[in-house]
């Protein structure tokens, strides 16, 4: 009977405890519009200093890695439609194809693991001690509610510098791609780019950079859900740490996926 | 409110982890102006009760009034209003790290008040003073001391003039002239500054100096509340094993002792 039962209980466990983390995730969203809306009302506002010190820590510091990234990833798209196109003799087609996979692919999904693991994981790490150290029962006693003094500011902050990353992602990508194909395809560089900017439509743009404010919500709940449940010390800080970043990578690729479906049907 | 006022009423407080019973119906009554100690061991239900007082854990019954407000239904704007006129002094100091001792001892200031930065940065400073830190507003928590740590934790949860301080473990980790130091700062606040405080300690010596009554907490129970002197001559044996530092005799059961070491998936106690 034990062998039955034990399973079970284990995926029924496992199941609520899902469901209560989706539902932890989902009221921080909610309390955090509900500050920004009407917190100065309350006595609880968010800060915009604070607001602009996140946009500064996950987006302006993460510019120099961002553009690295974004760089090779642009050679490296260049390399493989070169290579991939030319057997067809299609090489008039690397410019439109590097364009759009990068746009609607490439930039968001590289700046969005990026910055998972960069902020996703700073964002756990440092509520989770704060937690532990008993910071964040401080900050409710003294009357400043933690999701309006921690949460808020870094998920607007998120909101707001993840699409700009992209944008910063998809324009070096694409010069990437210019300085390997250019010469491969016998334009100029600068002739490669405005073939580029005549092959993209609005719509290109639009689907990456509302995946990535999809993105920038996972990134930021997640991030911020398991700081706040953080237990058991510090080893318990390291553990919601890899568990913010692997758990935002699997839920950006997947909501990726279904983003791709939607939007291209 | 006269002087005799009750500032905390709990009646009835029940409070569970899982399964198990932590506080089993806790009557607690705290007057305006006296310095009460709660004193019990280790898993006795103090940290869980003063958890409860900060409004940190809905209690699962009884009630709980702060100010005379009940704190399990206040209005967030009351909760609010009630948290200006509380300090708390966490055990570890839980001074925020990102932030320099004066940013911590003005956060309150800036967050909950409208003052005006120069304000702020004289009546925090003020603060530091109150407890011997001038001069280190500038300094970050992690090149703080223990003793210092708990200080400006101190000045931090007074710089709103509160009316009820809350101070969990003010000796705890501390060296015995840093702690008695400890202990004159708490009885010249509330002389000097007119607040009720409540302490929270294991430390017999600290408590016996600075309490006008003590309550005694045991297993979830209130075994006594009252004067200092009638605590310590109290006939209770577990209160005299409290403070004789008498280890405890548990009584053995033997049944329950064979089934914790045969059964498979032993139901905690």
């Amino acid at each position: 009977m034990d062998a039955i039962t034990r399973p079970l209980e284990s995926l029924g466990r496992t199941t609520l405890k899902s469901l209560a983390g989706i539902g932890h995730a989902a009221m921080l969203l909610t309390e955090s519009i509900g500050f920004a809306l009407t917190g100065w009302r309350r006595g609880q506002p968010v800060r915009v200093a604070s607001v602009f010190e996140q946009m500064r820590q996950i987006g302006v510091d993460a510019l120099p890695i961002t553009a690295l990234l974004a760089l090779v990833i642009g050679i490296m798209l260049g390399i493989q439609f070169v290579a991939a196109l030319s057997e067809f003799g299609a090489q008039s087609q690397v410019v439109v194809a590097v364009a759009k996979s990068v746009t609607r692919e490439f930039g968001t999904l590289i700046t969005a693991i990026l910055v998972a693991g960069r902020s996703g994981s700073a964002l756990a790490a440092r509520i989770g001690s704060m937690n532990v150290s008993q910071e964040v029962d401080a900050l409710a006693v003294i009357g400043i509610d933690p999701v309006r003094y921690l949460a808020a500011p870094a998920l607007f902050a998120m909101l707001i510098m993840l699409p700009a990353l992209t944008l910063f992602a998809d324009a070096i990508s694409i010069l990437g791609a210019a300085l390997y194909s250019a010469p491969a395809l016998n334009v100029s560089p600068g002739a490669y780019i405005a073939q580029t900017l005549a092959q993209l439509t609005p719509g290109d743009i639009g689907q990456g950079l509302a995946k990535s404010v999809v993105f920038a919500i996972l990134i930021s709940l997640i991030g911020i859900s398991t700081g706040f449940s953080v237990a058991g010390g510090a080893e318990g800080v390291g553990r919601a740490t890899t568990r913010s970043v692997v758990l935002s990578i699997c839920y950006i690729i997947v909501a990726d996926m279904i983003f791709s479906f939607f939007l291209n049907r | 409110m006269n002087a005799s006022a009750s500032l905390i009423e709990v009646s009835q407080l029940e409070a569970w982890y899982g399964r198990r019973r932590i506080l089993k119906g806790v009557d607690f009554n705290v007057r305006a102006g006296e310095i009460r100690v709660i004193m019990g061991g280790s898993g006795s239900g103090k940290s869980t009760l003063l958890r409860h007082l900060l409004g940190l854990h809905r209690p699962r019954g009884g009630s709980i009034k702060l100010l005379g407000v009940d704190i399990g239904r206040a209005s967030e704007a009351q909760m609010l209003g009630i948290r200006r006129q509380i300090g708390v002094s966490f055990q570890g100091g839980a001074l925020l790290t990102s932030l320099s001792v004066g940013d911590n001892v003005a956060l309150p200031l800036r967050e909950l008040t409208s003052l005006d930065e120069n304000t702020i940065r004289i009546m925090s400073r003020l603060k530091l003073e109150v407890v011997n830190l001038g001069g280190f507003q500038e300094l970050m928590p992690a090149q703080l001391s223990g003793g210092m740590i708990k200080r400006a934790a101190l000045a931090r949860a007074i710089v709103m003039d509160p009316k009820l301080l809350f101070f969990d473990e003010p000796s705890a980790g501390l060296d015995p002239v840093v702690s008695a130091e400890l202990d004159e700062l708490i009885l010249r606040l509330r002389d000097a500054l007119r607040m009720t405080i409540v302490v929270v300690t294991h430390e017999l010596e600290s408590a016996f100096k600075i309490a006008d009554t003590i309550t005694v907490l045991d297993q979830g129970e209130i075994l006594m509340t009252d004067t200092v002197d009638k605590v310590r001559h109290a006939d209770n044996e577990r209160i005299q094993d409290l403070l004789n530092r008498r280890p405890r005799e548990t009584p053995v059961d033997a049944d329950a002792y064979l089934r914790r070491l045969t059964e498979e998936h032993a139901a905690p106690v």
